[in-house]
């Protein structure tokens, strides 16, 4: 099977694990150079970066958390002078306040590299159209896929998420062999087509979908709906970007870019690295990320590695889809989306009360739905509709500005949310993911 | 002059209201004047009763989101044009009614409507300055 980068990919474990050690000593060195952050911690806990000699170190490196992202916002812990920093990308904090991260050249070189290692892995090549519909902007996803699509000479649509009809007309009159965006959305083209009755008008054979969980029964009704193979994508903006982990032509697990992350799969509570093939937490390092890296950083995602050769001819290790979260976050319409957000709104609103709430969120015809029931109290209720209307729509558009997603509010009578042993219980997902 | 009305917030779902007004009769508390306000979602139940206070605790021990406020009771003569009469004072005035609502018994003869409007101490004087009377809280707690 091809591969873009064979030395790299198919590189014997020996040698890979050689030069994991020293891009990781590299790494650590520069890092207790430029980041305070980092240097503070190595400090707290008596290490120099000398006393790191091979990946065996690894675990002794303290871990970095999102919460960091958000303590040294915005270039706190960027490793370069921020005129070596040619890109940005965000996303939306807990506060509101966003988390971003920095890329140099090199860093969006290697990140087009390990797109183009996912797209030749699956067969897509300079022949192929690929409409890009996910998000461009801070987003990581569009422009992610995009340099990796064009890294292999493939032509690139780059159309983004949204205008449905538009987005399907284009894909016939384009010829689109290869298409890119979240499943959920995915599964809306497929119906959509269904609906228009073109689906013998399309030249799709391959999608790649990520950015939200998804299942395998998603996987067989997308695959059938659009007539392609759909494959599994991984990533997060804080380690890269969509691409630190891809499926091949398997299927069987998503190949992590072991050249550039270490994983490491640990007890979330304790810390403790956990035996190969443990299901636990899993944690990134970045090896030779200049403008942003991080070491040991706790994605919160579940999952397990995969150790045992793939027949694809590839050495890196492969993961499984992650399943759960080590913290209480959702994923939303692609969105990650924190009760603490939430109820920090509620709490703004409610004159320093926080009025009981539930999240229910559901799938319903492929799209979730984000409900929120909010108790009424004192401070929220008023004899009059106008001043309750516009309590709803001022925590609805509060929510809104915060979440970046619009979720439906509901007041509710008090003590008519569900308690278990005198707690709220506060999320409902009825997804089955 | 003000009396005090009860205001409680109703999720739109069966039996809601009824246990609100079986509560109050239970308790001994007369209703003289009441309106529901409706949107999609929720009710506003708003309520003259003879003991606001009383009737806030009971409702308040049911557990239902309750709020006093201070609204006007105006007389006015019970024959056509009696209302509109009313409502000229507030043009006049640029005072709003945020609602209103009427009562089912009378008061010497008047009929008895129950007004909250952007000012209240203005649109007293008003009415007053109009020759239009509005009626003491204890007798409208007697009704």
């Amino acid at each position: 099977m091809a591969m873009w980068q064979p030395e790299i990919e198919s590189m014997p474990r020996e040698e890979l694990r050689k030069l994991q050690s020293e891009r990781l000593i590299k790494q650590v060195n520069r890092m207790y150079d430029k980041v305070e952050c980092f240097r503070k911690r190595m400090d707290d806990q008596g290490l120099q970066p000398s006393d790191i000699h091979s990946v065996d170190d690894l675990k002794k490196l303290p871990f970095s958390y999102k919460q960091d992202l958000r303590d040294y916002y915005p270039y706190g812990l960027f490793a370069e002078p921020l005129e070596n920093i040619v890109r940005v990308h965000a996303s939306s904090g807990t506060t509101g306040k966003k988390i971003v991260v920095g890329y140099t050249k090199n860093d969006i070189d290697n990140w087009a590299d390990s797109l183009a290692r996912m797209f030749t892995a699956i067969g897509v090549g300079p022949k192929d159209f690929i409409q890009v519909s996910f998000g461009y902007g801070l987003f990581t996803g569009g422009l992610g896929a995009h340099y990796g699509a064009e890294r292999v000479g493939a032509t690139v649509i780059p159309i983004s998420a949204g205008n449905t009809h538009n987005q399907i007309q284009t894909m016939i009159d384009f010829g689109a062999t290869v298409l890119c965006c979240t499943p959920s959305y995915a599964m809306y083209l497929s119906e959509t087509i269904e609906e228009m009755g073109v689906k013998d008008q399309l030249k799709l054979r391959v999608g790649i979908f990520g950015a939200e969980p998804w299942t395998e029964d998603m996987r067989i009704a997308i695959e059938k709906g659009l007539n392609i193979k759909a494959y599994d994508i991984y990533g997060l903006s804080e380690i890269m970007g969509p691409g630190v982990s891809y499926e091949c032509e398997c299927q069987a697990g998503m190949h992590i870019c072991e050249d550039m992350f270490i994983a490491e799969i640990i007890d979330p509570e304790t810390g403790e690295v956990l035996p190969d093939g443990s299901f636990g937490e899993l944690v990134f390092t970045t090896l030779n990320k200049e403008g942003f890296p991080l070491i040991r950083y706790r994605t919160r995602d579940m999952c397990s590695l995969i150790y045992e050769p793939c027949k694809c001819g590839r050495t890196h290790i492969r993961m499984h889809k992650p399943h759960g979260r080590s913290d209480d976050m959702l994923i939303i319409r692609g969105v990650n989306v924190f009760p603490s957000q939430i109820e920090e709104v509620l709490l703004k609103v409610g004159g320093d009360v926080t009025p009981n709430y539930q999240i229910i969120v559901d799938r319903v015809n492929n799209n979730d739905t984000f409900d929120i029931n909010v108790e009424m109290n004192e401070a929220l209720f008023a004899d009059d509709v106008k001043s309750v209307d516009k309590t709803e729509k001022m925590i609805t558009s509060k929510l809104r500005e915060v979440l970046g997603i619009g979720a439906k509010v509901h007041l509710v009578n008090p003590k008519s949310i569900e308690r278990s042993e005198g707690k709220a219980k506060r999320v409902i997902d009825k997804r089955k993911l | 002059m003000l009396i005090k009305q009860i205001s409680v917030f109703i999720e739109n779902k069966p039996g809601r209201l009824a246990a609100i007004i079986d509560a109050l009769g239970k308790n001994d508390i007369d209703i003289s004047a009441l309106s529901l306000a409706d949107t999609s979602e929720y009710g506003i139940l708003r309520l003259i009763v003879n003991k606001p206070e009383k009737a806030a605790g009971v409702l308040k021990d049911i557990g239902v989101v309750v709020k006093i406020t201070n609204v006007l009771a105006v007389a006015m003569d019970d024959t056509p044009g009696g209302l509109a009469k009313v409502l000229s004072v507030f043009v006049l005035n640029n005072i709003n009614v945020d609602y209103m609502y009427a009562f089912v018994a009378t008061v010497s003869k008047k009929a008895l409507m129950v007004v909250k409007v952007s000012d209240t101490d203005s649109a007293v004087k008003a009415l007053d300055n109009a020759g239009i009377s509005t009626v003491e809280a204890k007798e409208i707690y007697r009704l």
